[in-house]
């Protein structure tokens, strides 16, 4: 045993060609640890130079031994321990207790919607994080969620009648829903007074009353009023499109201080990025095709590995987040995402006679036959089908001869004749 | 209200560190790991990410994701046409 050494800057001294190792090998936050964990030791109990050499060829020993070996086959393995905890998740969509009831759909069909790469998921949901000045305050926070939420016309209308007499419009406004939307009648005014159908008019005695006169056309017809009306109940207020709901959140943060949030139904991340008030860095939408659309496929890779992590997670089942990292590579592989099924990631497979295994059998060696598709049965279920060994575990080895090694002794042999 | 900047999606908390390699790395990179650039995860050029830091078709584009398991880890996408 060496002599005990005290100082950590001493000891590096001693060690360092160890170190250098340990940092090659092992991953940032593992060497991290080791070298504070060290470091804590050395000060408080001192360590000598030969100790701390065995501690960390130790830890560089069990981080080769528990990586993944040549010939594991992780897909399937990843299969299995997302698939068998799947079967104990909700087949119902479930309910999300916030401030407000609010529909998420959450459990076995959320999940497949994730692994579907369907277009858009069935509650869309976006979470708004504030800036510093807007965060604090319920009264501001509002302010910035009334400015997104999506208002038409028809959301503070509680009533709407064709005047054939006096060829006009009238509208009655809720002054309850006005309020709720932060909406005033001169909004709505300008709002008609845009779509150039005609005079518009407030009623003298009713502030909450509206008119629009119609200019007879060269036409007349009681469709074409309609249509005028159609549109008038469907001209936006405010607010940015697909957003129907905003719903405000609090959380407190490690500081004891309220930090206000949005929550919306319905997502539209591209316009979002411009709203004053928000923190653009922060928001996140649980539709990853958008994702990948605006913020692009890594963030769409990280965004799928969330998505499903939550949903995992919040239905109380442990998978390792390895598993799910791996179906998040595999789905944005090619640069977008796509599913895992006909349309992806199995129907892209390279082998005809895996196509055909897994669906639409006979199609597919159709098309195979027609393209004059080839197999060279490298592939796990290709091997099966033709009864070979699988090239998995021990089956990836082959033992191969070098033909021009044999040759060699011979020769020898005929030179010393 | 003033008109905010446009946002820079570099900046978004969901996407990671992306660079384009310069050539001599990128073959360096690739003989390291024994593969071909195909055989690498695609990056395509219209993605946004791709546009932003000006990648073109045949770059290698490395990526400092953060990772759950292990801190950071360093991937890299080939950069295709389409």
């Amino acid at each position: 045993m060496g002599e005990y050494i005290y100082s950590w800057e001493e000891l590096s001294k001693y060690i360092s060609d160890s170190l250098d190792n340990a940092r090659r090998i092992l991953p940032k936050r593992i060497y991290d640890d080791l070298e504070s964990k060290l470091r804590e030791v050395v000060e408080d109990k001192g360590l000598s130079p030969e100790e701390a050499r065995e501690i960390i060829d130790s830890v560089v020993k069990d981080y080769e031994y528990s990586m993944i070996e040549p010939g594991e086959p992780v897909g399937t393995v990843a299969a299995q321990s997302i698939g068998e905890p799947g079967t104990q998740m909700t087949l119902r969509t479930f309910h999300y207790a916030g401030m407000r009831e609010f529909n998420v759909t959450l459990g076995l069909p959320r999940f497949i919607e994730i692994v579907d790469a369907r277009r858009e998921p069935s509650t869309p949901v976006m979470y708004i994080y504030l800036d510093d000045e807007h965060k604090h305050s319920e009264a501001e926070a509002k302010k910035v969620a009334r400015s997104i939420e999506f208002t038409r016309v028809i959301n503070v209308t509680s009533e709407i009648d064709i005047d054939l007499v006096n060829m006009r419009i009238v509208l009655r406004l809720d002054p309850v829903m006005l309020e709720d939307k932060g909406v005033t009648v001169e909004q709505v005014k300008k709002v008609l007074e845009k779509l150039k159908l005609g005079r518009v008019e407030a009623e003298p005695s009713d502030p909450l009353v509206l008119y629009v006169y119609i200019e007879p056309g060269e036409t007349f017809s009681l469709i074409d009023l309609q249509k005028k009306k159609e549109k008038i109940l469907n001209a936006k207020i405010k607010g940015l499109k697909k957003i129907r709901r905003v719903i405000l959140q609090s959380t407190i943060s490690p500081d004891g201080t309220t930090e206000y949030f949005l929550v919306t139904e319905g997502s539209n991340l591209k316009d979002i990025f411009e709203v004053p008030g928000i923190d653009p860095r922060r928001v996140y939408t649980n539709d990853i095709h958008e994702v990948e659309e605006v913020l692009g496929i890594e963030a769409a890779r990280i965004a799928l590995i969330r998505e499903m992590k939550n949903v995992l997670e919040e239905q109380g089942l442990d998978v390792d987040i390895r598993h799910i990292m791996l179906v998040a590579d595999m789905m944005t592989w090619t640069g977008k995402v796509r599913q895992i099924g006909r349309h992806g990631v199995s129907g892209e497979k390279y082998s005809p006679l895996a196509r055909a295994a897994f669906e639409m059998t006979t199609q597919n060696l159709f098309e195979a036959a027609i393209h004059g598709e080839e197999d060279r049965l490298l592939g796990i279920t290709e091997t099966v089908i033709a009864g070979g060994v699988i090239r998995m575990g021990t089956g990836m080895v082959e033992v191969s001869m070098n033909p021009a090694a044999l040759v060699k002794p011979r020769e020898v042999s005929e030179g010393e004749k | 209200m003033p008109k905010q900047r446009k946002f820079n999606i570099l900046e978004h908390e969901l996407v990671p560190k992306h660079e384009v390699l310069p050539p001599e790395e990128a073959a360096r990179i690739l003989k390291e790991l024994g593969v071909t650039p195909q055989q690498l995860p695609w990056l395509r050029v219209t993605d946004p990410v791709a546009r932003a830091i000006g990648a073109k078709p045949g770059d290698i584009v490395r990526i400092y994701r953060k990772s759950p398991t292990s801190g950071e880890t360093i991937a890299y996408r080939y950069v295709v046409g389409y």
